[in-house]
């Protein structure tokens, strides 16, 4: 394993500096079995720091842990083991009141806008709850407060006593939005936030997320499992694979040369909307199936689908290393495929 | 369509694409109905006697779901289920329906398809799920392979699969395939033809290359400039397409994309236009037509 002094994405040197770091973070979850006690691994040993005023985008397929991550730097979850700091404070360490305090800072975005607004409540109480909760502004304040932010992510302010359903996807999306906004946070953590809309909304999405980033010098965390809609919005990406991050740098590095087998994998099997291209592209096709997180296979992960897998991936783990000026890779052979 | 052809067809949700596609298998939920006519060969669907349909079904048409979990019944075995695609047609008698169950499963590329046979679906992963979807849909040598969002519900690196699939499947058998999908990329991967549909109606079709290339109907034009693309060189601000799809419970006058149009003219308001040519194999419905419209990228 890597010693005390290795550099880790937690601690890189090609950033400024770091508004969220993530140290060593693990989260696993027990899983109701009556023989024994196996568990998930959801996230294993992450590390990562997110610069602030850029976006870090995060992806992977479906079981990677990219959700889990995102929810225990928010501190939804709590971690099994290790440590997640926000503008230095260790967030696993702080209980009760003070962190209600820094959750104002740190907002969430969720993928789907029809589960994740209350029904009963009109959009007016659902933007302003949040400013309630922290005691923020009350009444005529408030309501001031709600179509200010409504106006800023595009809906009408008049429709501040209208509920839920009488909003489409895109519209309810931009509700979610307003609603991690209207705290004036710093940090906004989006979890798949435009999977569910149509192609057409997307882009309307993406774009107020583009406006809102730089009016209010947002840092945001985007999790999706799309790998185009995770490069046009990050300045940084990192790839994920059962629980663990195997590459992470900067979007157009990995576009152009993609380091890790896995990242080659992912970006050979995106489609592009180009007959020509298409004709040309040959997707690299794994071999089996996504193992199971409660059993992942020993040393590199990845070792079982890996097209250019030798012996020592199946015995030595491979660390996440900076292999060239703040790209990391967690391979022994990166660059090989 | 003719025999070896795909067909993408491409919208968003309720464009009406697969409504489009449960209507040529007359299988449009009550209380829909369906007028015009349908051609199969010589013969019109819509006109079918109910036994004729059922033989049609099947037999000359299958259909592969989203969802693979859900169109494949828990309780048997997924062997079983691919015999009795078999069994409830006459193209194959009880024996060949057995024997051919295992080079089925071969045939969509399922590693120990003799033991797997024996699986039930919750054994398989998503993937093979919908592999062996396809083995039933093609174990009567349909001519027309119907697929509405194969591979939505699939992680990247096995959609990469199973549209490999596709495409073999269609070489080998020579079918005809629909591919119904809201995801213009896939269409570029795999189609020879496109059709872009738009609150309910076709908006533009045409060879997949021409319609990549030189779209004449805004709608297409702005749907590809609103995908980020992944091997997007600069980073362009995506252009969206303002406001939502239409109720079509009260469709729009006129062109029924005119209130989300940034090219539309005064006529688009209260006259729908014809699907025309507007190249050899290129119809699109719409007033403007793109190559009329001066750097449409700036407006």
């Amino acid at each position: 394993m890597s010693e005390a002094t290795a550099v880790t994405p937690a601690t890189d040197p090609t950033l400024r500096s770091a508004l969220v770091r993530v140290e060593h973070a693990v989260k696993h979850f027990p899983t109701g079995s009556a023989l024994g006690r196996a568990v998930v691994h959801a996230v294993d040993d992450v590390n990562l720091a997110i610069e602030p005023g850029e976006t870090l985008g995060l992806v992977g397929e479906s079981g990677c842990g990219k959700s889990t991550l995102g929810r225990l730097i928010v501190q939804l979850y709590p971690v099994t083991s290790g440590h997640i700091f926000f503008k230095d404070q260790d967030l696993t360490k702080l209980h009760g009141e003070k962190l209600r305090r820094i959750r104002q800072q740190v907002q969430m975005i969720f993928q789907d806008p029809y589960a994740s607004l209350n029904p009963r409540m009109t959009v007016g109480d659902i933007v302003s709850e949040p400013l309630g909760n922290f005691g923020i502004a009350r009444g005529r304040k408030a309501e001031q407060k709600v179509q200010e932010v409504m106006r800023v992510v595009g809906l009408n302010p008049n429709f501040v006593n209208r509920y839920p359903h009488e909003f489409s996807g895109g519209q309810r999306q931009r509700i979610g939005i307003a609603r991690a906004l209207v705290l004036n946070p710093t940090f906004v953590v989006a979890d798949e936030p435009v999977s569910a809309l149509d192609v057409s909304i997307q882009a309307q999405i993406v774009n107020l997320m583009e406006d809102l980033q730089e009016q209010f010098n947002l840092t945001y965390l985007f999790i999706a499992h799309e790998l185009a809609v995770v490069r046009h919005i990050s300045d940084r990406v990192a790839v994920m694979y059962l629980g663990k991050i195997v590459e992470i740098g900067p979007s157009d590095a990995i576009r152009d040369r993609p380091l890790h087998p896995y990242t080659k994998v992912l970006q050979s099997s995106v489609p592009v909307p180009d007959p020509d291209l298409e004709a040309a592209r040959k997707p690299i096709l794994l071999k089996g199936e996504i193992p199971s997180p409660v059993n992942p296979p020993p040393a590199c992960r990845f070792h079982t689908r890996c097209p250019i897998a030798q012996k020592i991936c199946s015995e030595v783990e491979p660390p996440l290393e900076m292999k060239e000026s703040g790209r990391f890779v967690a391979c022994h052979f990166a660059g090989q495929l | 369509m003719d025999r070896g052809e795909v067909v993408g067809i491409v919208g968003e949700s309720g464009s009406g694409k697969t409504m489009t596609a449960l209507s040529l298998l007359r299988l449009v939920p009550e209380p829909g109905k369906v007028s015009g006519r349908i051609l199969y060969g010589e013969q019109d669907v819509l006109q079918m006697a109910d036994d004729e349909i059922r033989e049609f079904r099947g037999n000359e048409v299958a259909m592969i779901f989203q969802d693979p979990m859900t169109s494949l019944n828990p309780v048997l075995r997924v062997g079983f289920q691919i015999e009795e695609a078999m069994d409830a047609h006459n193209r194959f008698t009880k024996q060949q329906a057995r024997e051919r169950v295992v080079p089925m499963l071969q045939r969509v590329r399922i590693p120990a398809s003799k033991e797997r046979a024996k699986d039930f679906p919750h054994q398989f992963s998503g993937g093979m799920r919908q592999r062996a979807m396809i083995a039933m849909g093609v174990s009567n040598e349909p001519s027309l392979l119907i697929a509405d969002e194969p591979t939505t519900a699939l992680d990247v690196t096995v959609q990469a699969s199973i549209i490999e699939l596709l495409r073999d499947l269609s070489r080998e058998l020579r079918a005809a395939v629909i591919l119904i999908t809201h995801n213009m990329a896939l269409v570029a991967s795999l189609c020879n033809r496109v059709v872009v549909m738009y609150a309910g109606r076709i908006v533009e079709e045409g060879p997949t290359r021409a319609i990549f290339k030189n779209p004449q109907h805004p709608y297409t034009w702005s749907l590809l400039r609103s995908m980020p693309r992944v091997d997007e060189r600069s980073h362009e601000r995506l252009i969206s397409i303002k406001g939502v799809p239409p109720d079509l419970a009260k469709p729009p006058s006129g062109c029924k994309f005119h209130p989300r149009c940034r090219f539309r003219i005064d006529r688009c308001f209260h006259e729908e236009p014809a699907l025309e040519e507007v190249d050899p194999g290129q119809l699109a419905r719409c007033w403007v037509l793109m190559k009329n419209v001066r750097d449409p990228e700036a407006s």
